[in-house]
């Protein structure tokens, strides 16, 4: 059967390159980075190396980046550290409603322990208002972390403009890029950051693996302890192999970044515009423009997500859902339904992500065998007729 | 996630439609956890002739509506108050546990639908 992966935005395979520099790797260098015989310094090597092309890829300096073991891990680091390291001067964090849970739920945690948390609400699309942010600002106020694009809807945030509010008020940003590097322009200066999330697997490096951008001079505190890696931000034995993996797929990133998005955007349109043509009462959802090139997600009205995504799954076709019941924790996307979404409309969410093994055949595939499926669950669904999109 | 008997009655789910002059109707779910089942049923002589369901739900909840019409079909009204969603669920050879409350609710639509045939009786 035909196997179709439209779900990059969970993961992503390793590029051939990435593979073939680990495989030489895993045989070649197993040495321990911070020992320094011969082999400690060759794998500091490859090491460094790594290091200066993660820091390329978002315009940092080489001593900025700190590798992590995922983006979650960065986020926790970004959130937690600013805290603990800041809270004599205040405990107020500003967030908003749609981040990941690497995010949020470090922030509910923090609202547990002291800190007092704001949630920010989000627009129809899903879209953080800058005004509102600086609304929120309070003299306690010390970390707003906010996130580049929605790992869901794939809009994308006024970064630039809400890290200039923060600069304006002393207070440090932090944006979640695991979605938006690689896909969408990412530099630390023109979006301001303080601190930058950004993960190895999303961008076809292995899983594992992460970093995060610290700009120079801000302070975090550590939340591991240890053996002082990544100059004591995140001790613990270097993940090597999975390093080096993520500098070849950062250097990949940069080297086919216009080629790359330009095709798959140009494959993203088609689909939806097929599946706006060709089925009725569909929703698009997110920002129609300011989205990732690689995103379109939807709500099929009258029918349930995670039965699409098991019909799509027979056809060989692999996407995500909102839904509740296509998640373990069986609650729906917070996602959409902060952005306002109808219920109805968060269960019946299809996410469709593509990029590089799509082609059009994939497309057009897709769009030869969804309109049917959505009309067989339609043809038996009680909510038919009862609300419209 | 889901084994062999699920998928084969969510691919082919039996007896999905309605009953346009069904004798009654039950509705069980809500759109907060996001399964909703509706049952009809025809009645004749105490039995029920004919049962059939729609469903705006996961796998588990379009297979274990396709297992309850195939229970409750011939079955006496009394014989159909005693299926449980129990019952539905071992048919299929078990449902995966995070199913098994909030989609695994055919039997109470089934329910449903014989108190409001019940309800018209009188």
């Amino acid at each position: 059967m035909r196997k179709i992966y439209m779900d990059y935005s969970a993961t992503t395979p390793l590029h051939p390159e990435v593979i073939a520099l680990m495989t030489d790797v895993m045989k070649n260098v197993f040495g321990n980075p911070s020992s320094l015989h011969s082999f400690g310094r060759e794998a500091k090597k490859y090491l460094d190396e790594a290091r200066q092309k993660v820091a390329d890829l978002i315009g940092a300096k080489f001593e900025e980046i700190y590798f992590t073991g995922g983006g979650t891990e960065a986020d926790n680091i970004a959130v937690f550290g600013t805290a603990y390291a800041h809270r004599k001067k205040g405990k107020h964090i500003i967030t908003s409603a749609v981040e990941h849970h690497a995010v949020l739920d470090s922030c509910a945690k923090l609202a547990k322990s002291g800190f007092e948390v704001t949630f920010l609400p989000v627009d129809q699309y899903g879209m953080v208002d800058p005004e509102q942010v600086k609304k929120e600002i309070r003299s306690d106020t010390i970390l707003i972390s906010i996130m580049h694009a929605n790992n869901e809807t794939g809009t994308i945030q006024p970064i630039e403009e809400i890290s200039k509010i923060a600069k304006e008020h002393d207070v440090f940003f932090h944006t979640d890029c695991v979605q938006s590097v690689g896909k969408i322009p990412v530099n630390v200066d023109k979006l301001g950051a303080d601190l930058i999330t950004l993960s190895s697997h999303k961008i076809y490096g292995p899983k594992g693996v992460g970093a995060l951008y610290k700009r120079k001079g801000v302070r975090v505190e550590p939340l591991f302890y240890g053996g002082g890696q990544e100059r004591k931000i995140r001790s613990g034995t270097e993940n090597t192999l999975g390093i080096i993996g993520f500098g070849k797929a950062a250097e990949i990133a940069v080297r086919e970044f216009d080629i790359e998005n330009t095709r798959v955007k140009g494959l993203r349109d088609r689909l939806i515009k097929g599946v706006l043509e060709k089925i009725p009462d569909v929703r698009l959802n997110g920002h129609p423009e300011k989205r990732l090139p690689n995103n379109a997600h939807f709500s099929f009205a009258y029918v349930e997500g995670e039965s699409l995504l098991l019909s799509l799954d027979m056809k060989g076709i692999a996407v995500s859902s909102g839904s509740a019941c296509s998640s373990s924790s069986l609650q729906p996307s917070h996602v959409l339904t902060a952005s306002g979404l109808p219920q109805e409309l968060v269960h019946g969410s299809v996410r469709f992500t593509l990029g590089r093994e799509n082609t059009e055949e994939d497309v057009d595939y897709v769009l030869s065998v969804l309109p049917g499926i959505v009309e067989r669950f339609r043809s038996f669904s009680p909510l038919v007729g009862r609300k419209t999109v | 996630m889901y084994n062999p008997t699920v998928m084969d009655h969510f691919e082919n789910p039996r007896n999905v439609g309605e009953i346009p002059d069904a004798d009654g109707i039950g509705e069980v779910g809500n759109l907060s956890c996001g399964d909703i089942l509706k049952v009809y049923v025809k009645v004749v002589d105490g039995k029920l002739e004919d049962v059939k369901y729609q469903t705006f739900g996961c796998g588990a909840a379009v297979a274990s509506g396709s297992m309850l019409t195939e229970l409750a079909k011939g079955k006496t009204v009394e014989e159909a108050m005693k299926i449980t969603n129990n019952d539905v669920a071992e048919a299929l050879n078990g449902l995966p546990p995070q199913k098994r409350h909030c989609s695994n609710l055919a039997a109470d639509a089934l329910h449903k639908a014989l108190e409001d045939w019940r309800s018209k009786q009188k």
